[in-house]
């Protein structure tokens, strides 16, 4: 030995095995590229592709309004969408017209402009803008819904300035000092600002790929901090222990082991997407940071949690509810709006976090994935902190 | 001084003393049995001395070097082989011996040379490549062994290296045991098969209960527990004159007969052999065979506790 125990060249070690088993064993090609593949193309001939996830989604609007408001809903609020591309937009002349659309299939979903629309709106009415959505399409119903409602709230806050502002009848100086403001306030139906939807701005390919990629992580990385149980049970344990390599360098060394298997297979996916899907995974330098603080945050997650297990068994199928309430609840599974009121929760995922740096990238900037990253970054840290403390119960013999 | 002292050694677990108060030396190229049934504490023992286990009290030291868990200095010194065949059976035996080469801080090429110098030295050189999955229990076996020889250890440890293995395989690993005893290398060995401490160990400690009961080599333990060698003689014809004057050597302490077969007690069977066979001789006494049976570990053991070994 004319070197001496050098840890890290230990750690490097165990690396290397656990790879080189991984790539033996079979369940990294089926986790790490086949399962997240399969399921990304599945989706994809599903659901088409195009540049964002809504598209495709076809609408008809009947304006019966005979004021201004219903039509500055379908010229300022539906067509601009229309001619972004994000919605095809057509128009019926009555009501029984657009349902009958709907129930055909013609269209996903309708928007009924009521005759006194704009008059109810300002005598402080109730205004009743209905939406008629095909079941088979609730995703552009959800989408047509929440414009109605963007639609609804601006002018309720117009409305509240109106009340709130003044005690009596506005004079017409006042009178046009407001509709300057409300002219000069945030367009009333900007889908970017809505939060529920900013994952909208990836298109199906690129969301699908990205959220299957991340979901499909956890499960690829799962094998190699559970195999510190494995280690345990086939008494290999034994022998890395007695051996001149430090307790808490083997734990990092399967961490690490997970962090290069999740990096790894997260960078060939994002390759693979990109060239059969035609997945945009953004600018690479922030897709990279999005990547590898994301897979840092599955492994400390899974570690932490694996750390609570007493056998191999039991953590893998901890882990598995756990990767499956995560893809749940941060929208990798389907989009967090149909959560509802329970949508905050996936602020607790590192997958909301993710696709939500991956969409903010998708608008340009690299400094828009750093919030993204520090939250990925800190779940990691508190995970690693976690498993680290309870290594005693994890590492031993 | 010796290459491992234990001294005082303690673990529990609970309530279960596991280890109690242990201590014991093995000296520089000596085989130092720890001999026991399942249960005794004898893997206990191991674990503390590999620095796999905490222990609760007591000092070990390895060549002199106060050893722990987290002395990395103290463990390269031990090549350890466990009881279960810890191996990772979908690698080959040579990227085993690679993996675990470099664990101990041999470089790549260190590894690569001690490597193929074990698989040699186990007889695997032929099936390096293969995945241990493909290897019979015998050759897995050998694996085992091997493994803990890729630091050339000063301390060899192997924990009852031959439990649920086949005769012949059984025989080979005692075999390349007693070879590497030969060539200088001390060893600590476990086992609850006292033929195998008889036919390896210079010194053997028998442990029961958590606690040393008796330390020795194997004469020494039968002379503690004061049992006699048994000398059996077949002769022609057995006389009250042949047994007379068989009675009347100083080494024999009990003479009997059963036909044509003499039975003699004596607290030396081999050195009063010469003097029992030339007494007969000049007797005229036709010696048709003879058999020793010296008293055993089985017995002291069971003279001990009360307990045969395999309880």
């Amino acid at each position: 030995m004319s070197n001496g125990p050098n840890t890290l060249t230990m750690i490097a070690a165990i690396v290397a095995k656990d790879v080189r088993q991984r790539l033996r064993d079979g369940s990294l090609l089926v986790f790490g590229l086949l399962l997240p593949l399969g399921v990304a193309f599945f989706f994809n001939m599903l659901l088409g592709d195009d540049t964002s996830r809504q598209t495709g989604s076809e609408y008809v609007v009947v304006d019966s309004d005979a004021g201004s408001l219903g039509q500055e809903f379908v010229d300022a609020a539906l067509r601009p969408l229309a001619d972004d591309g994000v919605l095809e937009l057509t128009t019926a002349d009555t009501e029984d017209e657009a349902r009958a659309l709907v129930e055909d299939g013609g269209v996903d979903a309708a928007f009924l402009v009521p005759e006194d629309f704009t008059e109810s709106l300002e005598n402080g009415d109730d205004a009743v803008l209905t939406v008629v959505g095909d079941a088979d399409a609730p995703v552009a119903t959800h989408i047509a819904r929440e414009i109605g409602r963007a639609f609804a709230t601006e002018h309720l806050r117009i409305r509240l300035a109106v009340a709130s502002g003044f005690d009596s009848e506005p004079s017409p100086e006042d009178a046009a000092l407001l509709l300057e403001e409300a002219e000069a306030a945030e367009a009333p139906l900007v889908l970017s600002e809505d939060a529920d939807l900013e994952w909208r701005e990836l298109g199906n390919a690129t969301y699908y790929s990205a959220s299957m990629a991340f979901f499909f992580v956890f499960f690829a990385a799962m094998f190699s901090v559970t195999s510190i149980f494995d280690e345990k049970a086939g008494g290999t344990l034994a022998r890395l222990l007695a051996s001149p390599i430090p307790r808490g360098a083997i734990l990092i060394a399967k961490l690490t082991s997970g962090l290069v298997i999740g990096l790894a297979n997260m960078a060939v996916l994002a390759v693979a997407t990109s060239v059969f899907f035609g997945a945009d995974w953004g600018d690479p330098l922030g897709a990279g940071a999005l990547i590898l603080t994301g897979v840092t945050a599955v492994i400390g997650l899974t570690a932490a949690v694996a750390s609570f297990a007493r056998s191999s068994e039991q953590a893998a199928n901890w882990l598995s509810v756990l990767a499956m309430l995560l893809g749940v609840f941060g929208g990798a599974l389907f989009p967090i709006s149909q959560l509802n009121g329970l949508a905050i929760v996936s602020y607790l995922t590192p997958h909301r976090w993710f696709l939500l740096g991956l969409g903010e990238l998708s608008a340009g900037g690299l400094d828009v994935v750093l919030l993204p990253c520090a939250v990925l970054l800190a779940l990691g840290l508190v995970g690693t902190t976690v498993a680290l403390f309870r290594m005693g119960r994890m590492v031993n013999a | 001084m010796p290459i491992l002292e234990v001294r005082g050694v303690s673990k529990r677990y609970g309530k279960n003393q596991a280890v109690d108060d242990v201590s014991f030396f093995i000296e520089e190229g000596e085989t130092y049995g720890l001999l026991g049934p399942n249960g005794a504490g004898k893997s206990t023992t191991i674990g503390m001395i590999t620095g796999i286990l905490e222990r609760d009290s007591g000092s070990i030291t390895v060549d002199g070097i106060e050893h722990s868990v987290t002395n990395r200095k103290s463990k390269s010194l031990i090549g350890f082989v466990p009881q279960e065949l810890a191996l990772y059976h979908d690698l080959s035996a040579r990227d085993n011996l690679r993996f675990f080469a470099r664990l101990y801080g041999l470089s790549k090429s260190e590894a690569r040379t001690k490597t193929e110098e074990v698989l040699e030295t186990v007889g695997l050189s032929d099936r390096a490549g293969e995945a241990v999955s493909q290897f019979s229990g015998g050759m897995a076996r050998r694996l085992n062994i091997g493994l803990g020889l890729l630091n050339s250890p000063r301390l060899l440890i192997l924990d009852e290296p031959t439990v649920g293995v086949d005769p012949q395989s059984r025989n080979s690993i005692l075999e390349s045991v007693h070879t590497l005893t030969r060539g200088g290398v001390s060893v600590l060995y476990t086992t609850h098969y006292m033929e195998e401490a008889e036919r390896l160990c210079d010194r053997v400690g028998i442990i029961e209960a958590g606690k040393i009961r008796a330390e020795g080599t194997q004469r020494e333990l039968v002379s503690q527990v004061g049992e006699d060698d048994t000398v059996l003689i077949t002769l022609d014809a057995p006389g009250e004159r042949v047994l007379d004057v068989l009675r009347a050597l100083e080494p024999i302490d009990e003479v009997s007969s059963e036909g044509t077969q003499v039975r003699l007690l004596t607290s030396n069977a081999r050195d009063a052999l010469p003097l029992i066979l030339d007494t007969l001789t000049r007797a005229g006494a036709g010696i048709r065979s003879v058999e020793v049976q010296e008293p055993d570990l089985e017995a002291v053991f069971l003279s001990l506790t009360g307990k045969g070994l395999r309880e």
